[in-house]
């Protein structure tokens, strides 16, 4: 084994010997999966993402706490996340950097199993990692492993995406249930003592994305409803666009684990993070192909259309009640703070 | 919720969906409807109808019930909302003991947002302040445990909903001996305050739709008086949508009837006597106060509770020097007028400009569940809506 210590230690970030056995016996071999390049930076050939092509480029920075969820861990969402972002550019993804900061006393086993799990969504995602970078700091200067990844892909020049305003004639689309990303942290958590069999939507999303394109090559939109959740991302979407959206409410996937959870807390699933499902703005005579693509993959099963647009109340987001009233929809401010009665 | 394409989603919340079926609210609506135009006939003005809880207020935007309504039905937003009606100086106190060394200070999360004169327990928290937010006192008496080489102070606030939970915690945080755990105790009495909301002047309400929660724990007999003594229907509500809808049909035609009662809507959880249990521990615990602060309303004789003398180690008023500073509203803030039904949130000089969610001034735009809140964050389409059709 690397260390009789069994934990990271200052000395595996001072670019002496000890850190030279980290990253050869653990991150490397872990990581690679032959594509890493030992110099300081990777460099490649032009031609692979030139002729009728455009580069897409992007990064992020992930800090989940806890690291490990149902349906994920630290490891997978870093790769993930930023996979998904290329893939909401419509982009395939070809080459993938990895930061680590690491907290000292984080254990070793830790790091590997969070690695192997980067390894093993870098695959799922058909995304090489080729370059990256390891630092350690002392206790307290950050909470246990943030995780930076930035993502190359390559994506179609003739590709419509973000090209066409939206219009009175989109529909909003869904790829599948809403909320379980935030459930399953919360419950991990543990400080609410909830339980709940909700996983995580963890997953890569490029395949669905190309899908939806090839099915829907006018799909106005496509982004992943992260931080702030599908209503936060629909809120994005009509902002500037002189156009406002309504939501169907009978038409919402949520699970029931996510509807009791937003139940007890007093949080609405359209408010909570995903790390799989995605919004889309397809053209409404696109609307059934673009489904039917979708379904196809089982993940998403439940994809359905959720809304459209009016020009009744430009910038905002209105709810169609089951009752039949309308209200305005919000995006959240600050953090999300349950409320007491 | 989307039932066609998998049985996994949407499958009914047992207890949740039965009260939330739109085709009975429908039926109910129509009554609603064809009632209220047979009361408009004897009527020259609408019938103002207050909901006293923040729940409720909560309810009736999310589900948009006050669109589906007669216009001659208003609903007026009361002063049920715990974390609103908190006054400046009270979060002042939470920021000094929130600041002083050793201190974990817990709190309900939505408190933690409310603006003293110096900013906000988050604000605290972001300038290093150890304030933590739990969603019980039993939470807060477990970090105590866990920690006991800190002090740990928990922010006692609610109406008697919350009450019993801390009188509890207390209970066995003295029969365990723990010693470095307190409660600032602001816990207010829902019977008080509406006693003088109807003594205001001025006030036109004509009815009320009753704490549902409170009353858990209360009972109903002790409104009784606004039905004898003020003659107002009050009707005691469960907090989904076809219970507050059932509960305007009641009050609705008590007025037709020429009738002023207390009845019980939410008889399935709420009982004439409340929880003796409850109610036992709540007389050992606390004491009442000559009179309580209020945000926007201000001083309310006998509506606030302090820790009794018995509990006197728990109290953190007597365990911490505190100064207990009276601030004054802003003066543009007309909270005290939207919570007496005589003015509407967006009718006050400051909402949705100076006065938002974000930068709340008012008391009732602090917590989700106060008016202004409530108007902001599900009425605004609404806004959009008439000033198109204007």
């Amino acid at each position: 084994m690397l260390d009789s210590i069994g934990v990271v230690t200052l000395s595996h970030g001072a670019g002496g010997r000890d850190m030279r056995r980290l990253l050869d016996t653990l991150i490397l071999p872990t990581l690679s999966n032959g594509q890493h390049q030992s110099s300081d930076a990777a460099s490649f050939d032009w031609q692979q993402v030139a002729g009728d092509q455009r580069l897409v480029f992007t990064s992020d920075s992930f800090t989940v706490s806890p690291r490990h969820f149902p349906g994920g861990d630290l490891g997978s969402l870093a790769v993930y996340g930023t996979v998904n972002d290329l893939a909401t550019a419509g982009a395939t993804p070809l080459y993938l950097s990895c930061s680590l900061i690491i907290e000292e006393g984080l254990p070793l086993e830790e790091l590997q199993y969070l690695l192997t799990s980067m390894r093993r969504a870098a695959d799922a995602s058909d995304i090489a990692i080729v370059t990256g970078d390891t630092k350690v700091v002392p206790r307290g200067g950050v909470d246990g492993l943030f995780i930076n990844t930035a993502g190359i892909g390559a994506a179609a020049r003739e590709l419509q995406l973000g090209k066409t305003p939206i219009s009175e004639q989109d529909r909003i689309i869904v790829s599948g249930p809403m909320g379980d990303h935030g459930v399953a942290i919360l419950c991990a958590r543990g400080d609410l003592k909830l339980e709940s069999s909700v996983e995580s939507d963890c997953r890569p999303i490029h395949l669905y994305s190309r899908a939806l394109l090839d099915a829907c090559p006018e799909t106005r939109v496509i982004r992943d409803a992260t931080r702030g959740g599908v209503a936060t991302v629909i809120s994005e979407i009509v902002q500037g666009s002189g156009l406002g959206a309504w939501l169907d409410e009978s038409s919402l996937p949520v699970r029931q684990g996510v509807r009791s959870a937003c139940e007890l807390l007093g949080f609405d699933p359209l408010w909570l993070a995903n790390e799989g499902t995605f919004v889309a703005v397809v053209p409404e005579r696109d609307c059934e192909s673009a489904l039917k693509a979708l379904r196809a993959f089982p993940a998403c099963k439940n994809a359905c259309a959720i809304g459209g647009f009016s020009p009744h109340y430009p910038d905002n987001v209105a709810l169609r009640t089951r009752f039949g009233g309308e209200r305005s929809l919000d995006v959240p401010s600050g953090e999300l703070l349950p409320r007491i009665c | 919720m989307n039932t066609e394409v998998d049985a996994e989603m949407g499958n009914t919340l047992k207890y949740i969906d039965e009260f939330r079926e739109p085709t009975l609210a429908r039926a109910l609506l129509q009554q609603i409807h064809r009632d209220s135009d047979a009361l408009m006939a004897l009527r020259t003005r609408p019938l103002q109808i207050m909901e006293v809880c923040g729940g409720h207020t909560h309810s009736i935007f999310r589900f948009g019930l006050h669109e589906l309504l007669p216009d001659a039905i208003e609903l007026v937003h009361g002063p049920g909302c715990p974390v609103c009606v908190l006054p400046k100086g009270v979060i002042d106190d939470c920021l000094i003991l929130a600041n002083t060394p050793g201190v974990i200070f817990t709190s309900f999360g939505d408190a933690l947002r409310v603006p003293g004169s110096q900013g906000s327990l988050l604000n605290a928290r972001a300038k290093g302040a150890d304030v933590r937010a739990v969603y019980s006192p039993a939470d807060a008496l477990a970090i105590a445990r866990d920690n006991p080489e800190r002090e740990v102070v928990f922010f006692g606030l609610g109406f008697e909903t919350t009450l019993p939970a801390t009188a509890v915690t207390l209970q066995d945080a003295k029969r365990d001996g723990i010693n470095n755990f307190s409660v600032f105790c602001n816990h207010i009495t829902i019977v008080a305050t509406i006693k003088a909301i109807l003594d205001s002047p001025g006030l036109r309400l004509d009815g009320f739709i009753g704490p549902g929660h409170a009353s858990m724990i209360i009972g109903t007999q002790v409104f009784d008086f606004v039905p004898s003594r003020y003659r107002l229907p009050f009707v005691v509500t469960g907090f989904e949508p076809l219970d507050i809808l059932q509960s305007v049909h009641m009050i609705v035609r008590q007025h037709l009837h020429g009738q002023a009662r207390l009845e019980n809507q939410y008889a399935r959880v709420v009982r004439e006597n409340g929880n003796t249990q409850a109610l036992q521990a709540i007389g050992e615990v606390f004491t009442l106060r000559d009179f309580f602060e209020w945000r926007g309303l201000g001083s309310i004789d006998h509506s606030g509770l302090a820790i009794a003398e018995a509990y006197a180690g728990f109290d953190a008023e007597r365990r911490f020097a505190l100064r207990k500073a009276s601030i004054a509203d802003p003066s543009a803030c007309q909270c005290g007028e939207v919570l007496k039904g005589a003015i509407k949130p967006y009718d006050c000089k400051v909402f949705g400009k100076q006065c938002t969610p974000q930068q709340p001034m008012g008391a009732l735009m602090v917590s989700s569940e106060g008016a202004c809140a409530a108007y902001y964050q599900y009425g605004q389409y609404r806004k959009h809506k008439q000033v198109e059709h204007a």
